[in-house]
């Protein structure tokens, strides 16, 4: 069953940030002819693969954590209605006020009325992925409210009028002399002496924040996990920027996506310890923040919780593809994808790039809107392997071809992106990869097209797209060697 | 129809008239840790010297001047009025001539060079203190706003987990879960000690 069958609307078109301007075949050819941009990625992305695999080895009940972490999330999906009322009870008796948003547009409209209610004109934000999807800075700033970011990879992207290509790391398309760049052209008072050094970077950021933190009266955040039972929310950080914008103003706005509400606050012990170590490749965060509605004399003294839906509930009537909504937004699955590493994070146009936005942002919109994501894979499987909470995003993948093959009539053009998927199907090179990785098989197997099906008529008309999602042979060889051992 | 009413009448119509069971969560992951306590104590330390925290190790009649030698290898030359301490913190624990937290705006908390506090609870293979608002812990921007963290950790606060650590805490209290001073991975993905929180965390360990 799916969500369009049954009548539940996507995110609206128009506001926030899940759809590209461009099919990803078309805007990953920019990223792949960008050295700099490839360079960059692929630095980055092996640092954390490395720490990560690290942590992780150490844990010797990493298995039992992780079924223990897929099974709370879908225990919570099966009744998510029951741990969303439970959520706002003990929210509002103590002390918060919960507010519920079918969209986008509602979300913003909601957050924007709070904010003037308070007088103030300019908000500290703590990095919130929601806040992104929806296009909240560009609704407040429209109401003349300026949205400061003020983690330091979002303060980057901000800085540098850009777009942010990672899920934990928005900047990570970035170097340290291209930063440095970006501070010296629009901190006011920077020191003109300014070094690369990271350190050095990080200060200024410190320098440039800390009178904004002190003087703030309103702060919006996002969420890592709600717990119903008790009314807790968390965020998990590291810079202390978080625990600024959660302590120090008089009025905290919080928006998540409804499907971050968890059941008990046990399962807290679960997901704290999958998180970190997935994401920076840190046996844990520095700060963790757990708060319940409002705490007399320390904190927030007003405080809200908006709920959003823009496009969740479409995405939990599919079976086949609601386990999505479990990502914890940890980001492995983008350190380890090698299509994600070429093409970088601006291409998936989406705030949700890499594997788990190849499956998330075609279901929250349909995936008419964003058709050619779902393509935006050589299912290798290597996603599936480091998700913390397992989501086997290569079935996903392949269910949401099936839906958007079956979406289209013979006759139409197919979509660009769809001819990219020609292009692995007929490059006998990666053929053979494929098959190496078993992700031929998983793609036979689980698919509901059989394979003839799932090609375009012209199977062989592969040649005009063959640059762009086809990495260059070196390189995916080399990356493929170092990430199976093969 | 209200947006409450109507999210939630959309997860009712995701879900379906018949609502599969919910599956069982089994919790076969460590929730109790063999490892001695002189054992515990040593990950501890390992942990919060691999996020580049001082340990220093005393005797419960010592806690006052390694607080005070702590706070003179990390500030150097300073005045104890510099250095805030939370309102609960036990008479033996503080040095001469610091002032407790008065209750002041949260913002003036800035004007201090250092605060001291207890913990909660501590979590050895995390390398984690949990501060919960008590008096002992002091409210959340105590420990944020100076520069200079001192927590003093009693040997039997220490557990081995995660979970033995969440366990210990009460889940409504204002909590924060702090593993190493202020860092970020942020540029190229390397951690650098030292963002908005404190850079300097000072751990003692009373034993
Ligand atoms: S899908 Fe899994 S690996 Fe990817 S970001 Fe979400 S939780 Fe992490």
């Amino acid at each position: 069953m799916t969500g369009v069958f049954l009548g539940l609307p996507t995110a609206p078109r128009g506001v926030g940030h899940l759809r590209g301007d461009r099919s990803f075949p078309d805007a990953a050819r920019d990223s792949l002819r960008d050295g700099q941009l490839r360079a960059n990625l692929g630095h980055a992305t092996a640092t954390i693969r490395g720490k990560r695999a690290a942590v992780v080895g150490e844990v010797p009940d990493w298995a039992e954590l992780r079924e223990a972490g897929r099974a709370i999330k879908a225990a919570t999906m099966a009744r998510l209605d029951d741990h969303l009322v439970a959520l706002e009870e003990q929210v509002t008796a103590r002390g918060g006020t919960v507010h519920w948003a079918r969209d986008a547009n509602e979300a913003n409209e909601i957050v924007t009325r709070l904010v003037q209610a308070t007088g103030a004109d300019e908000v500290v934000k703590v990095k919130s992925m929601a806040t992104q999807e929806i296009g909240l800075n560009e609704a407040l700033e429209a109401a003349g409210i300026a949205a400061h970011e003020t983690d330091l990879a979002e303060l980057i992207v901000q800085l540098g009028e850009d777009k942010p290509s990672h899920i934990l790391v928005p900047a990570i398309h970035k170097n340290r002399a291209e930063i440095r760049e970006i501070f010296l052209r629009t901190m006011p008072g920077v020191d003109p002496g300014l070094t690369d050094e990271p350190r050095k970077l990080a200060m200024a950021a410190r320098a440039h924040l800390r009178e904004r933190f002190l003087r703030a009266r309103v702060a919006i955040s996002g969420v890592n996990f709600a717990v119903a039972e008790t009314g807790t929310l968390s965020v998990v950080e590291s810079e202390g920027n978080g625990r600024m914008c959660l302590t120090l103003p008089q009025t905290l706005i919080t928006v998540m996506g409804i499907e971050k509400v968890v059941p008990t606050f046990r399962d807290l012990e679960v997901f704290l310890q999958l998180l970190p170590r997935s994401s920076t490749g840190e046996r844990m965060n520095p700060y963790t923040s757990l708060w319940t509605g409002v705490t007399p004399g320390d904190g927030p003294q007003e405080f809200h919780l908006v709920l959003v839906d823009n496009g969740r509930t479409a995405v939990l009537a599919d079976d086949a593809g609601r386990s999505a909504l479990h990502c914890i937004r940890c980001s492995a699955c983008l350190n380890v994808c090698p299509v994600y590493e070429r093409a970088g994070g601006h291409a998936y146009g989406s705030v949700y790039p890499g594997p788990i936005g190849a499956v998330l942002s075609p279901q929250l919109t349909g995936v008419e809107d964003n058709a050619s994501l779902p393509y935006a894979s050589s299912l290798c499987g290597a996603c599936y392997d480091v998700c913390p909470v397992a989501i086997d995003i290569p079935s996903i993948l392949v269910h949401l071809r099936g839906e958007h093959v079956e979406a289209q009539s013979r006759t139409t053009p197919e979509a660009v992106a769809f001819r990219a998927l020609s292009t692995a199907m007929s490059n006998p090179r990666l053929w053979r990869l494929a098959q190496r990785a078993a992700g031929l098989g998983r793609f036979l197997a689980r698919g509901r097209p059989t394979l003839p099906a799932v090609l375009p008529p012209p199977a062989s008309k592969w040649t005009r797209t063959r640059d762009l999602p086809t990495p260059p042979k070196e390189t995916f060889t080399q990356a493929w060697a170092r990430e199976h051992g093969s | 129809m209200s947006a409450r009413e109507e999210v939630l009448a959309r997860i009712r119509t995701a879900l379906g008239e018949d609502r599969a069971v919910v599956p069982e969560i089994v919790r076969d992951y460590r929730t109790t840790d063999e490892r001695t306590h002189a054992q515990l104590l040593d990950v501890l330390t390992d942990r919060l010297e691999d996020y580049k925290a001082t340990v220093l190790r005393c005797s419960p009649s010592e806690v006052a001047p390694t607080v005070r030698a702590a706070l003179g290898t990390a500030m150097g030359e300073h005045s104890p009025a510099d250095v805030v301490l939370a309102p609960g913190l036990p008479a033996d624990w503080r040095p001469d001539g610091s002032v407790e937290d008065d209750g002041r705006p949260a913002v003036a908390l800035a004007d201090y060079a250092a605060t001291v506090t207890g913990v909660s609870v501590a979590i050895a293979e995390t390398g984690t203190l949990v501060l919960d608002g008590s008096p002992l812990c002091g409210r959340r921007a105590l420990s944020l706003l100076p520069d200079c963290l001192v927590c003093v950790v009693e040997a039997d606060q220490v557990v081995g987990g995660v979970p033995e650590g969440l366990a210990r805490v009460d889940p409504t209290a204002p909590l924060t879960m702090i593993s190493g001073p202020s860092a970020t991975s942020d540029i190229e993905l390397q951690r650098v000690e030292g963002v908005h929180g404190p850079r300097t965390l000072i751990v003692v360990l009373v034993h």
